[in-house]
């Protein structure tokens, strides 16, 4: 045998390796870990869920069109993911404060962002696209990982308040090979910060499989730090809220920091910029629609005969209403004034920026009545 | 006024600091108990307790990471890198989330982190203990950069970096923690100097010596050699990096025409460079030769045995001062 080079655990296809509530037909399956979590969760609560997570495909398509229509200078969908981050950020409280990636869509839109918000980074008008104190969200994070180092020290300051907080940070799967989101879990278990990491395992890094970034399941990484874990069926909103209450108790409790890895999957490229089909199959794309979250949910609902075609049709009408909102909000953007690039690099005077503020100044002020 | 060591200045500067606002905390590898390698924050955890000077696990990146998220739950951290070589892994961190925040978030979020590295060489110190990488930060947009030369200067500007709003990369000389000055421990703040001005630490009219951190000690030793020959040096100390105090600068050139910029850092793309350029901007026709760097050479920081060959020394320092006066020089000889 020669050496073995290439990735041999298919941490891919360990499925069945993860808790859920509903299976992938919509039924019911009894959970002794998670179903105390979700006891409270009713039929309206789950037609909620439900329209919230057709809000955000709708909010996600239209972002990749407005991206396609060249409005956007690029996008990261999260199209299969809206389980996991409708799941997880519902059950977030609105004190807590969140560190998320760049993917995380759904959770902006759980925390009441702004038809705005969704897209003013990616067009490119500001360095942010929500304001992170209204939300209490910090700006999307590209640098991957970098953010989950932030919640460990937002973190740390709840516990030395002794404050009724909790600090969340989403990750993707291709995060944990970084040494920020190892050094945060560090860390989090040396301090027993009141911190939940949430890994979206979406099973991509952009051309990188998960396989790549972990030869074993992602959760099961956590234990080693100290930090327990649970691997949740990402698909399975239920499940994802469920697990998110668990982790969110658990460190509000004072018991340190907690991990998810919810097993999901990206239905679309990383971003609008690259061509998923140059790595991977179609077969496996099925195999994810046929997990879909939302039909999941549907298939379980109307099994139930508590999904009403008026539900649907609202629904429907509501998530055509936020879209329309959003474009209108994009296609309305007003770019800044030329000086503006210069606004909010120091909080107080730098005396070498405001000498090239004010030749800037001069040379534009040189073109006026020049014509 | 009291005389004490930079090492120590610098440990009443967090001291007071930390007494001015609970805000404050410290963050760094070995800070607690052991008081620091080098011994800054002795005695802190006692006054402070654990929850404000806070010993680390040993990863650079982690905790200037963490200094952010404390930064958003509205602390004033203060980081201590242990080595200037060891800042690396903490770069992306200090340029791309430290730097950038409040620049994304158009002032909503601040970052008035503080990030002490003790800093250069000349200590006889093993690999990634004696490296200069004053310039990656200096480029960096958002930052503030400081060199301190001398215990006041120490604790004043520690000081005026850990109350600052915005995030300051703070250079102490490793090879001065021992050197003592008077330093005023009952001043206030309000009635020093900014940070961002330099001083001029000896006038003087035939050429003005530009340098900062260690290098000052050094520009005054030359400044004294040039006097035994007739030269009147100006001596000027930057102290502040980000942004350099040009005005200041200029007004000297303009005096003494002639100019030495110096450093340890390596020459290419180095603080001496900008400076020049800048000088040369703003003051060309005051130029009576051309502006001389005199900078460690362009390779990795040698060997502690090597590193007198490396570090610009009194000679180099005179050699340049020759050639922005026209006197004989290395490049021309004694003979001509």
């Amino acid at each position: 045998m020669s050496p073995q080079i290439t990735p041999i655990a298919d941490t891919a296809q360990d499925l069945e390796l993860a808790e859920r509530i509903l299976a992938p037909d919509g039924s019911r399956r009894a959970n002794s870990r998670l179903d105390p979590f979700v006891a409270d969760v009713d039929a309206a609560q789950l037609r909620s869920l439900h329209r919230d997570m057709i809000i955000l495909r709708r909010i996600d398509a239209e972002g990749v069109a407005l991206q396609r229509q060249g409005q956007l200078g690029l996008w990261a969908p999260c199209q299969g993911q809206e389980a996991t981050q409708i799941g997880t950020a519902r059950a977030i409280a609105p004190q807590d404060y969140v560190f998320p990636s760049y993917r995380e869509t759904g959770v902006i839109y759980a925390r009441g962002a702004e038809p705005g918000d969704y897209v003013r980074m990616w067009r490119g008008e500001e360095g942010a696209g929500h304001d992170p104190e209204t939300l209490r969200v910090a700006p999307l994070q590209i640098i991957i990982g970098a953010q989950t180092l932030h919640a460990v020290g937002y973190a740390l300051g709840i516990r030395h308040e002794g404050a009724d907080e909790v600090a969340v940070t989403y990750f993707g799967d291709g995060a944990t090979s970084q040494g920020d989101v190892n050094e945060a879990m560090i860390f989090a278990s040396s301090y027993q910060a009141p911190v939940v990491f949430v890994c979206q395992n979406n099973h991509w890094a952009i051309s990188e499989p998960v396989a790549l970034q972990s030869q074993y399941p992602i959760a099961g990484r956590a234990p080693g730090f100290g930090i327990p874990s649970l691997r949740v069926d990402g698909n399975d909103v239920l499940a994802c809220m469920a697990a998110m209450r668990w982790a969110l108790d658990h460190a509000r409790a004072g018991r340190g920091p907690a991990y998810i890895e919810a097993v999901t999957y990206r239905m679309g490229p990383h971003t609008t910029a690259d061509d998923p089909t140059r790595y991977r199959d179609e077969a496996e794309l099925e195999s994810w629609r046929r997990r879909d979250p939302i039909a999941r949910l549907e298939e379980y609902l109307r099994a139930a005969g508590e999904l009403t075609e008026e539900h649907i049709s609202e629904t429907q009408a509501a998530a055509d209403l936020v879209a329309k909102e959003m474009r209108a909000a994009c296609l309305g953007m007003e770019t800044r004034a030329p000086m503006a690039v210069f606004d909010g690099v120091y909080a107080e005077p730098h005396t070498g920026l405001d000498r090239q503020r004010g030749e800037y100044a001069a040379y534009l002020a040189s073109f006026e009545g020049a014509a | 006024m009291t005389e004490v060591t930079l090492g120590k200045a610098l440990g009443a500067g967090l001291r007071q600091a930390m007494r001015d606002d609970d805000k404050v905390v410290l963050l760094g590898e070995d800070i607690g108990k052991l008081g620091g390698v080098f011994r800054i924050t002795d005695g802190l955890l006692e006054e402070f307790g654990a929850a404000r000077v806070i010993d680390t696990p040993l990863a650079e990146s982690g905790i200037v990471g963490m200094a952010v998220g404390l930064a958003f739950r509205g602390y004033r951290p203060v980081v201590e890198i242990q080595f200037d070589g060891f800042v690396y892994p903490a770069f992306d961190q200090i340029v791309a989330q430290v730097a950038k925040l409040h620049y994304r978030t158009q002032g909503r979020v601040k970052m008035p982190i503080t990030i002490r590295i003790p800093w250069a060489g000349g200590i006889g110190a093993a690999e990634h203990h004696s490296e200069s990488p004053e310039a990656y930060f200096v480029h960096t947009a958002g930052l503030r950069v400081v060199a301190v030369s001398n215990p006041e200067d120490a604790y004043r500007s520690l000081r005026q970096a850990i109350a600052s709003d915005d995030p300051v990369v703070f250079f102490e000389p490793k090879r001065l923690y021992h050197h003592k000055g008077d330093v005023d421990l009952e001043g206030s703040l309000a009635d020093a100097p900014p940070m961002g001005l330099a001083r001029v630490v000896r006038p003087g009219t035939d050429a003005t010596l530009i340098t900062y951190g260690a290098m000052v000690t050094t520009a005054l030793q030359a400044a004294d050699a040039a006097e035994d020959e007739g030269i009147s040096l100006e001596v000027i100390d930057l102290r502040s990096l980000s942004p350099v105090d040009y005005d200041s600068v200029a007004a000297s050139v303009r005096k003494t025409g002639r100019v030495v910029v110096a450093h340890e850092a390596s020459r290419e793309a180095g603080v001496a460079a900008e400076v020049i350029a800048s000088i040369t901007e703003r003051c060309f026709e005051y130029l009576e030769s051309a502006p001389l760097r005199v900078t460690g050479h362009d390779i990795p920081y040698p060997p502690a045995k090597l590193e007198k060959y490396h570090l610009p020394d009194l000679d180099r320092l005179l050699d340049a001062v020759d050639r922005v006066l026209d006197r004989p020089n290395s490049l021309t000889g004694a003979d001509v």
